[in-house]
């Protein structure tokens, strides 16, 4: 019995170092500038895991009435080129990869579709938010078209912002609210926005919403993206 | 024996909630450099006076928005533990009866208290282990933790956890809400560091431990 107090001391002693180990050594492997590597790289895949799985495929952003659109001119456009990219003669979509069926779509094509609009909360990295209404088509209809393999389980879009492009989870790809939109506000893309075709998603951060689109393709692996590969982080799910 | 004023764990899970409050802190004002306003874009809120003015770079932690955001995701979940662990050591000890604050038996001592201090009472009301304005002091800066997580989870996942960004009046009510947590704990901050200074034994209690006299 009189060993008792000292056991315990010990076991105290030692969750005490034990913890002020753990988060020193924790906060000498954070590093902001290389966001994947040591303590913030590990978090980063626990947070993956947990984004995943708190995402519900059939949650729908709630859908907003007329007069919570953002007026005219204050909805931010960004893109990386230095000019407003402008479409290539002939601009056609190209859907491939891990498809029965690959094909390129023209702009005429697509809105023949039927067609999807959504008018949701639109979210930044940055951490503001506005919103418009986009009109198009929804990408698990163009996933039918195509014949999508189930196995694919990723999904890559690139752009004629040349250089700009990112990689998506199939879950969010075939989410209702997400779609190709070749309109905004009622009318057609304008080319600050992404004309003639983007990528629009009530469930991604807005980075992940690749405009200027050139080509959509499935794939059985996760690859990066323009923002996600300089250390943004790759699901940015909201 | 009577044991310590502060047992171990309290010490321990003290100290550590101020290293995650600094972590948490700076890493979110870097979040903040970004957009450094409140209110969707093109309806700034009123309140807030600095739109468009970044804070203080001296205050910042993790050097860019990706950088800081993986700082911000990554200790989050250490400052949730740290806070339930904390929570969970209260209530297995009992000690929360000495150390929260209930309204019905503390609210007029904390009252009397703070007339104590601004001089308009010649005496102080009965005294324990806290005062109930220390109870109402560190209850309160758990319950602003509280709801900087709960408003940090609806900036987190806005479309996914809709109850929750129902009770923050949306995502740009929760980024306020999480700002004011932030301002009131920093003001916690600076008030509990004065009286530490003011009654610096304290300090020895909350460090290397103290025998209570009483």
């Amino acid at each position: 019995m009189t060993e008792r107090p000292t056991r315990r001391a010990l076991l105290r002693g030692t969750i005490a170092v034990a913890a002020s180990a753990g988060l020193g050594t924790a906060l000498l492997r954070s590093d902001g500038m290389r966001p994947k590597a040591g303590f913030l790289g590990a978090m980063e895949r626990w947070n993956e895991r947990f984004q995943r799985a708190l995402f519900d495929p059939d949650r729908m952003s709630p859908e907003l009435p007329e007069r919570e659109l953002t007026r005219d001119g204050a909805f931010p456009a960004y893109r990386i080129s230095a000019e407003i990219p402008r479409a290539p003669a002939g601009w056609v979509l190209d859907v491939g990869g891990m498809v029965a069926r690959p094909r390129a779509f023209s702009l005429e094509e697509l809105m023949r579709m039927t067609r999807a609009d959504t008018r949701v909360r639109h979210h930044c990295v940055e951490g503001w938010t506005a919103v418009a209404g986009w009109h198009g088509v929804r990408l698990r209809d163009l996933a039918e078209i195509v014949g999508a393999d189930p196995r694919a389980g990723y999904v890559e879009f690139r752009s004629f912002d040349e250089g700009y492009w990112s990689s998506w989870d199939r879950e969010s790809a075939l989410h209702p609210q997400t779609i190709l939109a070749y309109g905004r506000n009622g009318r057609l893309l304008d080319p600050a926005y992404g004309a003639p075709l983007r990528l629009y998603s009530a469930v991604k951060l807005g980075y992940k919403m690749v405009k200027y689109l050139v080509s959509v393709r499935f794939l059985g692996a996760k690859t990066g993206g323009y923002w996600e590969d300089q250390g943004y982080e790759w699901f940015a799910g909201v | 024996m009577r044991g310590p004023v502060h047992p171990w764990a309290i010490r321990l899970l003290h100290w550590t909630s101020v290293v995650l409050l600094v972590v948490m802190a700076g890493s979110g004002l870097q979040i903040l450099v970004a957009f450094p306003s409140f209110g969707p874009q093109g309806e700034p809120s009123r309140w807030y006076p600095w739109h468009g003015s970044p804070p203080p770079k001296l205050l910042t932690i993790g050097q860019w928005l990706a950088g800081a955001r993986h700082w911000h995701f990554a200790f989050a979940w250490l400052f949730v533990a740290n806070g339930v662990a904390y929570l969970a050591f209260l209530f297995a000890t009992g000690e929360h009866r000495e150390r929260l604050f209930r309204p019905r038996r503390d609210a007029v001592g904390a009252l009397q208290m703070l007339a104590f201090y601004l001089r308009l009472r010649r005496e102080p009301p009965p005294i324990a282990l806290y005062n109930p304005l220390q109870r109402f002091a560190y209850t309160g800066a758990i319950v602003l933790g509280a709801v900087s997580v709960a408003s940090g989870l609806v900036l987190y996942k806005p479309v996914q956890l809709p109850l929750l960004r129902a009770l923050f009046l949306g995502y740009d009510g929760a980024r306020a809400v999480h700002f004011f947590a932030l301002g009131a704990l920093a003001l916690f901050t600076v008030a509990h560091v004065l009286m530490v200074l003011r009654y610096p034994r304290t300090i020895r209690a909350m460090t290397i431990g103290q025998a209570r006299d009483d």
